[in-house]
């Protein structure tokens, strides 16, 4: 395997070798690779005396496809929030872009990161008008669509694939549909880096990798950076090129997925043993394989089987 | 194809409707004004000093209060109803009424003969109202049905208040029966003309505000992201929905179910866009109070009921069918 080692959970992310977008000493002066999203010994918590987050350094790579995994309640969601602006950290410091989070302006932070929210609701409206909602970081008080905007408009709901549903009620689309409405609405927002929390919820196993495909492929043509919370490791595995794994409020692990997978931190994360199968018959644990082929699959084993009353 | 949309069809029909509630609002009443003398009053022409009189000194004070208060209530219901997510929210079913009325009446006993008072102390009192609402929709988390819960109780402590001022300051506001129904009859030009001009920077804030509650209508945290101030566009819609509401309630006293039945049916009609629902709720709102009250006026002459009365007979069974409509989803 070539890929370098997982990168410890908080060693000062410049220390790491695939890590040369690490900002300098004072944190003012951004090297060539600025990091898309990056989380600077941060601390959190909800309830006061109950700390939840604490000294949490996180790096999202930009122009990568970052997931960041983890049981419920380790703080996948509150990571997503700290960078949208929505939570701020109690200290340490969240940049997007190399600029801190809280310093931005609600509309400048919207041109720099896209937030497909996991609470979004389902508004009575069009595709067409949903999609022109990511206009509104560019748009002026009267709230009208500009030439510019209708392109962008168009443009993103060609790419979502969801333009012939553009005048389809979006509480009538299929689960996979919808998700792909929300995401051409977060593409029409204009921006290099796109945060999903937990996009493919509710969709069936065929929509689930539809919407993966067209976000791989989102990365792959228009660079976008796409950092994402996902459950399901297999999809997570398969898509990501590089992985947070959380516990407990803590980062135990990130880097390239496959040095994160060999650590094993993933596994140790929801007490379960990972198991590479090969379609081609040998069974599991063959030569390593890049884990995104479709050649390859996930079984996962827990280690203790909850026992039945 | 080529059909024009509907929400300009809707707009267009309320605007009918508008004009129509009007020209009938001036003619008709104790004494009738023939369309003819309306004509000839309208172009400046000769018409007889008796119908001239109706005319001026009752008739149309009293349809431009109905429009007003009625395009008032109707947007503020709408603007309430947005930022709150809550389609059982109106003006007077969170309080912003009875808060508004309180402040009214303790105006009228504390500084009487005030007449820019009024409406300065009904926003007040409206403010008072909305913010208290938002409070606690913000603070706890609570359910639509909890809101309109703590709206009703809100309004039981108001109207206590009112009921306490006229017991112990009978002679505070002339017309308090009326008042609290709400009502049209003997509003004088004097009485609108502060309101107006409040009502008028309502209006505009509503529309300028239009666009950015159809980005709230995803949600406070994909609001957000999209890079939307939520909480301040909330303040701000309340507050300019706590201003139309007490300008209405400055002159017409408590109106209720406006602003819970005309941008429901305006909703029907034209979808919920609120670019479209704001000017047409405005238009329909008023055309709807100018009618009730037209009715109100003839239904049993020679008695006339506030139009109040007649709202609240409409507006209650609409609001236990809305209750019926949503129970499956959303209120919890």
């Amino acid at each position: 395997m070539t890929e370098p080692n997982a990168e410890p959970a908080c060693e000062p992310v410049a220390a790491a070798p695939t890590s040369p977008g690490a900002m300098g000493p004072d944190g003012a002066v951004p090297s060539p690779a600025v990091p898309a999203v990056e989380y600077r010994d941060v601390a959190f918590s909800y309830r006061p005396r109950r700390p939840f987050i604490a000294g949490l350094c996180a790096t999202v790579e930009a122009g990568a496809v970052t997931s960041i995994v983890g049981p419920n309640g380790c703080g996948k969601s509150t990571l997503v929030k700290l960078a949208s602006g929505l939570l701020r950290p109690a200290s340490g410091s969240v940049a997007v872009k190399g600029r801190d989070v809280g310093a931005l302006s609600a509309r400048e932070r919207a041109r720099l990161m896209a937030v497909l929210a996991q609470s979004a609701r389902t508004p009575p409206m069009t595709v067409e008008a949903l999609v022109a909602c990511g206009r509104h970081p560019h748009q002026g008080l009267g709230g009208r669509l500009s030439p510019a905007d209708r392109a962008a408009v168009e443009a993103a709901m060609e790419r979502a694939g969801v333009a012939r549903f553009r005048a389809h009620d979006v509480r009538r689309l299929s689960g996979g549909e919808r998700q792909r409405a929300f995401l051409a609405m977060t593409l029409a927002q204009d921006t290099d880096l796109i945060v999903l929390d937990e996009p493919t919820t509710y969709l069936d196993i065929n929509a689930c990798h539809d919407l993966m495909a067209l976000v791989r492929d989102l990365n792959r043509r228009e660079g976008k950076t796409v950092a994402m919370v996902i459950h399901d490791i297999d999809l997570a595995l398969r898509y990501s090129d590089r992985l947070i794994v959380m516990q407990k409020g803590n980062v135990t692990a990130q880097g390239p997925t496959g040095a994160v997978l060999a650590s094993g931190a993933v596994g140790d994360a929801f007490a379960m043993d990972i198991c590479r199968h090969d379609r081609d018959g040998d069974g599991f644990a063959g030569e390593p394989r890049d884990p995104r082929s479709a050649e390859c699959g996930y079984v996962l084993y827990p280690r203790e089987v909850p026992r039945e009353e | 194809m080529g059909s024009t949309p509907k929400p300009v069809v809707a707009l267009v029909v309320a605007a009918v409707a508008l004009v129509a509630a009007a020209a009938l609002g001036l003619m008709l009443g104790a004494s009738s004004v023939s369309l003819p003398e309306l004509a000839a009053w309208l172009t400046g022409g000769e018409l007889s000093a008796t119908a001239r009189n109706i005319l001026e000194n009752v008739r149309v004070p009293r349809v431009l209060a109905a429009l007003l208060s009625g395009a008032a209530l109707a947007v503020s219901g709408a603007l309430i109803q947005a930022s709150l997510d809550n389609p059982l929210a109106s003006p007077n079913i969170i309080g912003v009424n009875s808060g508004a009325g309180l402040f009214v009446l303790l105006a009228a006993s504390l500084v009487p003969g005030a007449l820019w008072l009024a409406p300065v102390a009904a926003f007040a009192g409206a403010l008072v109202a909305a913010l208290a609402i938002f409070g606690l929709s913000l603070g706890t988390g609570a359910s639509r049905l909890t809101v309109v819960l703590a709206g009703i109780a809100i309004t039981t402590v108001f109207g206590a208040g009112m009921n306490t001022i006229l017991i112990v300051d009978p002679d505070a506001y002339v017309g308090s029966s009326t008042f609290l129904v709400g009502g049209l009859s003997g509003v004088l030009m004097r009485d609108v003309g502060w309101p107006a001009a409040y009502i008028a920077v309502g209006l505009a804030a509503a529309l300028v505000g239009a666009p950015k509650l159809n980005i709230l209508a995803l949600g406070d945290e994909a609001a957000h992201g999209l890079g939307l101030n939520v909480g301040a566009l909330r303040l701000v819609m309340l507050a300019a929905a706590a201003v139309l509401a007490g300008a209405a309630v400055s002159f017409a006293g408590l109106l209720g179910f406006v602003g819970l039945v005309v941008p429901h049916l305006v909703r029907f009609f034209v979808g919920h866009d609120n670019r479209w629902v704001v000017p047409v709720s405005a238009v329909a709102g008023a055309a709807f109070v100018a009618g009730c009250d037209l009715l109100a006026r003839v239904l049993f002459a020679p008695y006339e009921l506030p139009v109040g009365i007649l709202m609240a007979f409409i507006g209650g069974p609409f609001f236990i069918y809305l209750i019926l409509k949503n129970k499956g989803g959303g209120l919890d």
